[in-house]
């Protein structure tokens, strides 16, 4: 049996498996990926020591430091079922199943889908959640950007140096998202906005060739080639079915990064902690990881 | 005997940066080529992959789309 089970390794899990090494913890690591969101990230300016790293970068020494413990680590295993009984906490993966005394829980949020027809088939066939990536392969193409957050207009104006024209497609009344990005993107004549509009539908061939939006109850087809869905993330938190969430899916923690569960932890974008930042990640892994030190030493 | 590698990638792809990196710590040589500015090139890694999204990889003819490591590594006998 582990005395820790950490589940994810972006920055939270990585950080905590750091903190979880260097107290000389007999634990695993069951990770998807390795980097999670991080990795996704493009310019990041905010990381203390860095006055600009990139996503892959970052996560790159993330995970070089996590590798210099030696350290237990599944790689593309999914969890699928955590729970809590009287022998300790059960972990369930698409692989196997493990047992520990405790458990972190840090496996992150994940892009939000549309939930539309063609959403799926349409999927790297034109259809894209990751701007940052598939940006330049839409050249002097008509696409659309769904969402009006910061993400959204992050998109946006990626494309306006790449794209044809770009028709931005929010269902509320108004653009939320920063100040100076809403500027930027309204100044833009490539850029058409479509308030109070939901899209109902992705339309095309072997390609994405069209979406379908409604708008004001009256339903219209717009030409487009690349669809970029940025509405936003959920947290990665369905296998835990015991632990008190709030109406966001997001797992509630006190200020010791404790569940409601005894010997179960969380951190980083999972948790209801604010501020979702890559450094308040890897400080709510180190707490977590400390946390789960404390109550094995409590609980012999 | 030594596979011929090509990756079509953008520079601003994350996934496109870790599987370079992969690629170098397991110095396996490889063409990298860029189709935000290559239309051509863009065209020729959709009709290969069947879909539009980097990285896209070419180890002897046989195509992995993403930074799939296990794929990679069998691929090249890794």
């Amino acid at each position: 049996m582990f005395d820790l089970i950490i589940i994810g390794a972006g920055p939270a899990g990585i950080t905590a498996s750091v903190y979880a090494a260097r107290k000389k913890m007999n634990f695993l690591v069951i990770t998807k990926d390795i980097g999670g969101q991080a990795a996704w990230s493009g310019d990041i300016e905010n990381y203390t020591g860095y006055q600009f790293i990139t996503g892959p970068e970052l996560t790159g020494k993330f995970e070089e430091h996590m590798r210099k413990y030696s350290i237990e680590l599944k790689e593309n295993e999914e969890v699928l079922e955590l729970k809590r009984k009287d022998d300790g906490v059960w972990v369930k993966t698409d692989k196997a199943t493990y047992q520990a005394k405790t458990a972190v829980i840090a496996s992150g949020k994940r892009s939000r889908e549309l939930g539309v027809p063609g959403e799926l088939e349409f999927k790297n066939r034109g259809l894209t959640y990751c701007a940052t990536c598939d940006a330049p392969l839409f050249a002097e193409k008509d696409v659309a950007v769904i969402g009006g957050g910061n993400s959204a207009l992050d998109a946006t104006l990626q494309l306006i140096r790449i794209a044809k024209h770009i028709y931005l497609i929010n269902i509320t009344s108004a653009l939320t998202g920063d100040a100076i990005m809403r500027e930027k993107v309204r100044e833009s004549k490539k850029v058409s906005i479509l308030n109070n509009t939901r899209v109902t539908a992705v339309l095309g061939d072997r390609m994405v060739s069209g979406i379908k939006i409604k708008r004001e109850d009256k339903e219209e087809t717009l030409p487009v080639e690349g669809v970029f869905v940025e509405i936003g993330l959920i947290p990665n938190s369905e296998f835990a079915k015991e632990l008190e969430k709030n109406e966001l899916g997001e797992i509630r923690v006190n200020c010791r990064s404790e569940t409601n569960i005894p010997g179960i932890f969380a951190a980083g974008d999972v948790t209801e902690v604010p501020a979702k930042q890559i450094i308040v990640a890897a400080g709510e892994g180190a707490k977590a990881a400390l946390s789960a030190f404390r109550y094995l030493a409590q609980h012999k | 005997m030594d596979k011929k590698v090509k990756i079509y990638s953008t520079p601003t792809c994350p996934f496109c940066m870790m599987t370079k990196k992969f690629l170098k710590e397991n110095n396996i040589d490889f063409e990298d080529i860029d189709v935000s500015t290559d239309q051509a090139k863009a065209q020729e890694m959709v009709q290969k992959s069947g879909q539009m999204a980097v990285p896209v990889l070419d180890i002897d003819g046989e195509i992995i789309v993403g930074f799939d490591k296990e794929k990679i590594r069998k691929a090249l006998g890794l």
